[in-house]
């Protein structure tokens, strides 16, 4: 059915058409307008033959007059098959390298549908970054969503960039290189992001394996609701149909929420905290739910999220919604940043969920879990040695808290301070973590059994370091 | 039955309109009537219905659908079950995992695979399989509502007791004979003694029929099946509420001892995200001494579910030594699922506790999240365009939380036994912010506030609750129960220990701003304990072969120890012997360690520990 004409446009992103016959919910209109390029939209709200449509590349030279719009009776598809690998779209889909269309093997609604959790399968094989900071104390898992809390002008790219190009899945899993592969999706990023990843891609070589899913900081706002739904259907396509393990770079989930409160706004509904709609929560859980592994397939999801804190506000809406869904988060810190520790990890609110199965005996190393534990309250110890100091000065502390802040400060520089082609083994970062717990006295390490100490502990001063 | 068309779609929100013929022809949807929407049938609820004449005479109605809308279309059918949302209570519930609507998820999966399809219809509960059924009442007996006439084995720990639906009563006109029988079958007529014909007009009881299609007994006798209906929004009836007298012992230090909660009661584990809300959740369904645990995923991780799933059923119930999953229901309503049923899903666990108590069973209910229920209220609200209260949460947040919590309670059932459901509701608190409208609220109704804290959960303190903000209003019902089986002590004991955590933490604001050397050896000695107590017994190890479940006897008598060994430094103190005499032995590391040192089935050699702390500390000073 075509129809001539809008009775309104609202804002950048809603139309409404009157007088239509049998519109379906969420189903797609193609609109074409006098001398613009056809533009897509979705059926957001039906009230009888009045229907709200939200046109994913804006409003801009849609008059009431000028267009004629069809209903297409479909929800939003995109067409996938193999030859997606190495592709570039842009942010609804569409190929923007020159290459041509893609050869649809299948058309897949991007809005999924959700899991079955009897249908899971508990992920608990770990994927080796090479970075201690996230290897020893926030172990990345296969099938995990664990993302990067960060702030504008933290290099969270650099550190994305380097666990894609370093990542490895745990010898368990018996994984060839062929089975492996990126999805990548921008929300709203600066072209300058766009291009750093395109390039570290290239460099690792890993370009032939990447899908790229592009909506710039200067492409239309509602197409960005769009982007991580494609690239996580392209996602789930490569790994329940084809086998492959894929590792997702969402970037930046703030862009997307923004997107969704701005649309929200112009469709005047009641806002919830900070102006957000109070569906935030549903439709993030709807993207970051699409992590996971399915019982008796051999692919898997894994969602490595990017985030910027407003105002490096850990409490925003969007980290904290998202601290609820994902399972754990890796935070970066301004003050480790200026520090010049790279990455800068701050471990204490670091932390990976899942961890807990994916590490140890038959994993990586049995003295794993309680090594992290004593490092995450070691470290908790030493900034409270830290607040003090800056009140009494250094030289009034105890000699305990002394030997703390010599631990905290070694933790930072050695530890979890690395360069950006350090490429370091679990064993090495596991011996590296005792070899800073040596700083501190046994009697301290509370967390550690008595065999444990007898096995691994080898008291250590600054200068063995 | 009621039909109407849809008129208007907003997510999962649907205006019908209503023909004034139908409902001339008296037949009218009625509020929380269960309805099913379009060509699929999905399931969906009545949640607002508008008669006014602006409508030039058809009436419309509101529903809420517990399904992706997705392709739905105006002018599609809406038909009325003439029942409210209910679920079906029978055996098979035990070990089982559903969604937010009684759907068995494994039913789903078989049916749609591994992604959860629309307009899936499948059985609550298996029709096929066949209950070896034992009778306990005779033909000729009286019948009473909640009566239990028969009973089965559910599962290796649950009897499930069969009985006489709440609203019905009369004479046993017959009872089959023991023998298999599925939970459709009719086992028993009873002739009521009410009048019949009131069902048309008690929507409550009318959902009580097994399913529209069966075809009425031809007189006013009434057929009693394994499984009954029961509307979810409805609690169900008792006989008497009971004041809550005694603990729910969980194996969990800092909760059975410092914030205990009884059988029956109801509380809230409040905590940002990471601070070990879940994990608190999972310890608690573990090892609580309940009989049943209903553990519902209320908007939260799918892999959490599946790891309930995994883990359950190859743990043991360290009292009966069957698997745990053996006494566990899960309601599974993950965060990307359909966000009434999200709603729904906590009604329908209740319902399925309240089901098991009264046969008179001991059940722990877990919703995880709170917060989420309350979110899912307040989208539907905003889809509603109702006036919002707070931070665009509904007005009516907090007499739902009211009418939630209240279905807790230790009581007698209407057949006379004891029964109990105890509520533990995780709150996600945006922000980590208490003040939030949904821990407030929360905090009004719930009697024990556990709460989490983030600085503990960053320094891996685990469980992560806060000694000096969280509270248990049971400690004086429970008082008797106490002395009777552990003796007076230990009151005063739990008393001693929240004094000595509370005076470190006054002290701690000193030495934050001027360090631990400048206080007097006596505050030196309360950090010290202080630091034991934090250590040695109130931070537990999840994951460690025995502390993470420790038998209520041994935390007692860890505590004793603990203030034994403050009692003996402090008369050294004050006989004049220094702090630092005291702190060179290792008494201190020794005590921490008892929680990895004393295995559960040996609590006897916690008694060494008292001449190990004499021969340890140095002799008084002269």
């Amino acid at each position: 059915m075509e129809y001539i004409g809008l009775s309104e446009i609202r804002g950048s992103s809603l139309v409404v058409l009157e007088n239509v016959q049998n519109p379906a919910y969420e189903e797609i209109v193609n609109i074409k307008a006098t001398g613009v390029r056809n533009k897509l939209g979705r059926v957001v709200q039906i009230m009888g033959d009045v229907v709200i449509v939200q046109v994913f590349e804006g409003t801009e030279d849609l008059s009431l007059k000028n267009t004629v719009t069809n209903f297409t009776g479909r929800p939003m598809e995109i067409k996938l098959s193999e030859e997606i690998l190495g592709r570039v779209f842009d942010g609804m889909g569409r190929p923007i390298d020159g290459l041509g269309e893609v050869y649809a093997e299948q058309r897949v609604n991007i809005n999924g549908k959700p899991i079955n959790p009897v249908s899971r399968s508990y992920p608990r094989d770990y994927i080796k970054t090479g970075i201690s900071a996230i290897d020893g104390l926030a172990t990345l898992i296969r099938g995990q969503k664990l993302p990067i809390f960060s702030g504008n002008g933290l290099p969270h790219d650099q550190l994305a960039a380097q666990i894609v190009r370093q990542a490895e899945i745990s010898k368990n899993a018996k994984i060839g290189e062929e089975d492996f592969a990126i999805v990548f999706a921008a929300m709203g990023v600066k072209y300058d992001v766009a291009d750093f990843f395109q390039r570290a891609f290239e460099e690792s070589g890993a370009i032939g394996r990447v899908v790229m899913f592009l909506n710039l900081a200067n492409d239309p706002v509602t197409e960005r609701i769009i982007t991580p739904r494609a690239a996580l259907t392209a996602a789930e396509y490569l790994a329940y149909e084809k086998g492959m393990h894929i590792l997702v770079i969402l970037t930046d989930m703030t862009s997307y929420a923004e997107a969704l409160r701005e649309i929200s706004s112009a469709r005047g509904e009641i806002p919830s905290r900070k102006g957000y709609p109070g569906y935030l929560y549903s439709e993030l859980a709807s993207l970051f739910e699409r992590a996971g592994i399915i019982r008796g397939l051999k692919g898997s999801v894994t969602q490595i999220p990017i985030l910027t804190m407003p105002n490096d506000d850990i409490t925003h809406p969007v980290p904290d919604l998202t601290g609820y869904i994902t399972e754990g988060q890796i935070v970066l810190d301004r003050a480790m940043h200026r520090k010049g520790v790279y990455p800068p990890v701050n471990i204490l609110p670091s932390l990976s969920r899942l961890m807990k199965d994916g590490i140890g005996e038959g994993y990586t190393r049995s003295d794993h879990p309680d090594l992290a534990n004593q490092i995450f309250s070691s470290y908790a110890r030493a900034n409270d040695a830290r607040a003090l100091a800056s009140v009494i000065g250094e030289d009034e502390l105890s000699e305990m808290d002394k030997k703390y802040l010599a631990f905290g400060a070694q933790l930072e520089s050695k530890f979890i301070n690395q360069s950006r082609g350090d490429n370091r083994s679990m064993l090495d970062t596991l011996n590296l973590g005792w070899d800073m717990l040596g700083l501190l006295p046994r009697a301290e390490l509370d967390r550690l059994g008595t065999e444990l100490l007898n096995e691994r502990y080898t008291a250590k001063t600054e200068a063995d370091l | 039955m009621a039909t109407g068309k849809i008129f208007g779609i907003n997510g999962p929100v649907l205006d019908i309109t209503i023909s004034s013929n139908d409902t001339a022809k008296g037949s009218f949807f009625r509020m929380s009537e269960m309805v099913l929407v379009g060509d699929e049938r999905l399931i969906g609820e009545i949640i607002a219905l508008d008669g006014s004449t602006a409508n030039n005479g058809s009436s419309t109605a509101v529903v809420q659908v517990f399904e992706d809308t997705t392709g739905l279309k105006p002018g599609m059918d809406v038909i009325g079950t003439g029942s409210q949302l209910s679920v079906t209570l029978g055996p098979g519930i035990v070990a089982n995992i559903f969604d937010g609507i009684e759907r068995p998820l494994k039913s789903i999966e078989q049916s749609s695979g591994m992604f959860i399809g629309q307009g899936i219809h499948v059985d609550n509960l298996d029709t096929q399989k066949k209950w070896p059924t034992h009778f306990l009442a005779r033909t000729g007996d009286i019948a009473e509502p909640g009566m239990i006439f028969a009973q089965t084995q559910e599962t290796v720990s649950i009897m499930h007791r069969v009985m006489v639906p709440p609203n019905v009563s009369g004479v046993f006109t017959f009872v089959a004979d023991d023998g298999e029988y599925t939970i459709v079958d009719d086992i028993a007529f009873v002739k009521s003694d009410t009048n019949a014909d009131s069902d048309d007009n008690d929507a409550g009881i009318a959902s009580l029929e097994f399913n529209e299609s069966d075809t009425p007994a031809a007189d006013d006798r009434v057929p009693l099946r394994l499984a009954q209906r029961w509307p979810i929004r409805v609690p169900r009836p008792v006989k008497r509420r009971m004041t809550v007298n005694r603990p729910l012992i969980t194996g969990q230090r800092i909760i059975d001892t410092l914030f205990p909660i009884g059988k029956g009661g109801m509380a809230a584990i409040p905590g940002g995200f990471g601070t070990g809300k879940t994990m608190t959740q999972h310890q608690l369904a573990k090892w609580s001494d309940a009989d049943l645990i209903v553990y519902i995923g209320c908007g939260e991780r799918g892999n959490e579910m599946t790891e309930v799933l995994e883990d359950f059923s190859h743990l043991k119930d360290p009292r009966t030594g069957l698997s745990l999953m053996d006494r566990t229901i899960l309601i599974a309503n993950t965060s990307n699922m359909p966000v009434a049923a999200r709603e729904a899903s906590i009604y329908t666990g209740v319902s399925i506790a309240e089901y098991y108590r009264d046969m008179g069973y001991h059940v722990a209910m877990m919703a995880d999240s709170t917060s989420r229920w309350a979110e899912a209220l307040r989208e539907l609200s905003g889809r509603l365009e109702e006036m919002p209260a707070e931070e665009g949460f509904p007005a009516y947040l907090s007499s739902r939380l009211s009418s939630f919590y209240e279905r807790a309670g230790y009581v007698t059932t209407l057949n006379g036994s004891e029964g109990s459901i105890t509520v533990i509701g995780a709150v996600s608190p945006q922000g980590a912010d208490f003040s939030e409208p949904v821990t407030q609220n929360t905090k009004r109704f719930v009697r024990v506030f556990w709460a989490l804290d983030r600085s503990l959960a960053y320094a891996r303190h685990f469980p992560a609750i806060q000694w000096l903000t969280s509270y248990s209003e049971y400690m004086d019902d429970m008082e008797n129960w106490y002395v009777e089986h552990v003796g007076r002590e230990f009151l005063s004991h739990r008393q001693e220990i929240l004094k000595i955590l509370y005076e470190e933490s006054n002290l701690m604001e000193i030495v934050k701003l001027l360090g631990s050397d400048v206080l007097p050896d006596s505050q030196q000695l309360t950090l010290e304990i202080a630091r034991v107590i934090r250590l040695g017994y109130v931070q537990q190890n999840a994951y460690h072969s025995f502390d993470t479940y420790v038998p209520f006897e041994k935390q007692v008598k860890m505590m004793e120890v603990v203030l034994y060994l403050s009692d003996r430094c402090r008369k050294l103190l004050s006989s004049g012997l220094p702090f630092k005499a005291l702190k060179q032995s290792n008494i201190f590391e020794r005590v921490i360690a008892i929680k990895f040192d004393v295995p559960n089935d040996q609590p006897e050699k916690l008694n060494d520990y008292f001449k190990e702390i004499d021969k340890s500390l140095p002799k008084a000073a002269d």
